[in-house]
């Protein structure tokens, strides 16, 4: 009979000599991405803080001038430098978006968790999950060549407008606020609604009086997500809002946001001119806009009540 | 009996919202298959662009596209991976790991145009490159990790315990767990992540504007060697992408049929998008299916 058994040498696992160096190797490998990830961090806020720094540091302008000031006029011989006109382009832009948004986002993840479950999952996913999926020039397209006309026929102005960039927004961030809310729903303990409905409850006072509430943190930063990402969105509303900077008078005036203003004359303008530098201080003000919006969400997550 | 009728109107209002959003959305899709999809033909497709003349193609920025998105996913991916296996197996509860968190989340939630001025800053002007595909990648190589991170340590979280465990009691190291077990059971995972992720790249125009470039130099597709000029493989040559071309012929575009090419653009980029969800969806339906024995 043949021996079968195979050699110890064979079935075991060989005894690395090398265990604790290659033990050593995949802990330095593994930190080392970790470091990578803080440096990235670091140098990214370090090297966009000092280069947008500089148009008030080198070239001398007011600070305070360049936020407040609403003439933006970096061509002319004496040339002014004041962005308040496109921070409110900015804002204008997000607010309102997040106006239409919000409450046909919830009001979706509502009717996805709370009223009809079956047909939320099967319809209403699948679509959420397409709309996050349209890269945003395919919408600034389809905006530019339907929405813009429309505006301009239906409405009045030119068509490209506070008005055209807003719904742009409001669908990009729709996606964004329903999956959120809808995930913030479902967190929800189970028991909560069955009491009210125990207590005799009709579903809306149930979805109004103890869902809603017992969700509200996480809705709030459902919406503020959905805002951080139209404060940042730069080709989409650029494409249909006009990238005028006088000051909009109506929402169907043509407008500029700060991130329309850097993606047209960043490329256009000499690296290390004045008004070069302080396009990269509205890079600034956009960095720094996106850390308070983590900041918020951040509070928000920390007020969670379930 | 009033309750009863505002119970009526709010489920009413609901459904009507839900409508709206399910309407914007068939809306959106019959736009671009019905203006684009008529569009795309194979001489589109293989076809050079052109600023100023009409029928032209998109072969170079669909060429762009998918090297631009393979150099990234090159970078990103192993560095994505490691912190993923860093987050999950070796990080200990902290102040560290809590501000690696913070790191992580603040990369990825800044907006793309943010990325994209940083690469501008360093990959442009201070390496002196110019516009370059591989400055190109590696901006957005930079929002990617995070998400490449948080993917790869949610695959790993979700390996049962009992298979690490068993692992360890056997003398195995923890570097070595990690390479033989639970690498191999998060792969479906991480596999997914990456095919989702490839969807966002593949569409991201804002951070590749001022990083890769607004041109393409006319390229040789006969000419393999990567240091050439006119070699499509040169990682040191400016490119347009697919996504970068609808805006730019949008925006600064002389030809005469913009929204004809811009539709069939649209249509090719939205198709390839589709077809990334569908694949990562599929893979992770099978990954389910093999795990669970479910049919």
């Amino acid at each position: 009979m043949r021996n079968t058994t195979e050699l110890s040498s064979h079935r075991l696992l060989k005894s690395n000599k090398n265990r604790k160096d290659s033990e050593l190797k995949g802990n330095i490998i593994v930190k080392s991405s970790a470091i990578i990830i803080i440096t990235l961090t670091i140098a990214l806020t370090v090297f966009l803080s000092i280069k947008g720094l500089q148009s008030f540091i080198k070239n001398g302008i007011n600070p305070w001038d360049f936020i407040t000031g609403t003439n933006w006029n970096p061509t002319s011989e004496t040339p002014s430098f004041g962005s308040f006109n496109f921070i409110f382009g900015s804002f204008a832009v997000t607010m309102l978006s997040a106006l239409i948004a919000a409450p046909l986002g919830i009001g979706g993840a509502i009717f996805m968790t709370q009223i009809a479950p079956k047909w939320g999952n099967k319809l209403l996913r699948p679509v959420i999950e397409l709309l996050v999926g349209i890269p945003s020039v395919v919408y600034g397209f389809i905006g530019l060549s339907v929405l813009v006309p429309f505006i301009r026929n239906h409405v009045g102005g030119l068509g490209f407008s506070l008005l055209s960039g807003t719904i742009v927004l409001a669908i990009m961030i729709l996606p964004t606020v329903t999956s959120i809310s809808t995930d913030a729903l479902n967190a929800l303990p189970k028991n909560l609604r069955e009491g009210a409905y125990a207590l005799g409850a009709t579903r809306w006072q149930t979805i109004k009086k103890v869902l809603i509430p017992a969700a509200l943190p996480s809705l709030l930063t459902a919406i503020v997500l959905g805002m951080a990402r139209a404060f940042g969105e730069a080709l989409a509303v650029q494409m249909v809002i006009g990238n005028v900077s006088d000051f909009p008078n109506s929402i169907t005036d043509t407008a500029a946001t700060l991130t329309t203003i850097i993606t047209l004359n960043i490329g256009h303008t000499t690296y290390g001119s004045i008004e070069n530098n302080t396009l990269w201080s509205l890079g600034l003000i956009l960095l720094v806009m996106s850390f308070i919006f983590i900041l918020i969400i951040r509070f928000l997550s920390s007020r969670r009540k379930i | 009996m009033n309750r009863k009728i505002a119970d009526r109107i709010a489920t009413i209002t609901f459904v009507g919202l839900s409508m709206i959003i399910v309407a914007i959305l068939l809306y959106l899709f019959a736009y671009i298959i019905m203006n684009g999809f008529s569009k795309i033909s194979w001489d589109f497709l293989t076809s050079p662009s052109s600023n100023i003349l009409a029928g032209s193609g998109i072969r170079d920025q669909l060429f762009n596209s998918f090297y631009i998105l393979i150099l990234t996913l090159i970078i990103s991916v192993p560095l994505g991976v490691l912190g993923g296996i860093y987050m999950a197996q070796y990080a200990k509860p902290g102040k560290l790991t809590n501000f690696i968190r913070s790191c992580i989340e603040m990369l990825s939630s800044l907006p793309s145009i943010v990325i994209g001025m940083f690469g501008l800053l360093v990959f442009v002007n201070t390496t002196g490159w110019g516009y370059t595909i591989f400055g190109g990648a590696l901006t957005i190589a930079i929002f990617n990790i995070p998400v490449m991170v948080r993917t790869c340590e949610d695959a790993i979280r979700s390996v049962p315990r009992e298979l690490k465990e068993a692992s360890l009691a056997l003398g195995i190291t923890q570097w070595h767990t990690v390479k033989t077990v639970l690498l191999p059971s998060a792969f479906p995972g991480i596999l997914t992540g990456v095919i989702l992720s490839a969807g966002r790249i593949f569409g991201e125009a804002a951070a590749l504007l001022y990083t890769a470039g607004l041109s393409t130099p006319r390229l040789d597709y006969t000419n393999w060697n990567p240091f050439a000029d006119n070699s499509p493989l040169n990682i040191f040559r400016p490119a347009e992408t697919l996504a970068v071309h609808i805006w730019s012929i949008n925006t600064q575009g002389l030809i005469p049929d913009v929204t004809e090419k811009a539709a069939g653009a649209s249509a090719v980029l939205v198709i390839s998008v589709l077809i990334f969800n569908l694949l990562a969806r599929w893979i992770g339906s099978m990954y389910y299916k093999k795990m669970t024995a479910t049919k």
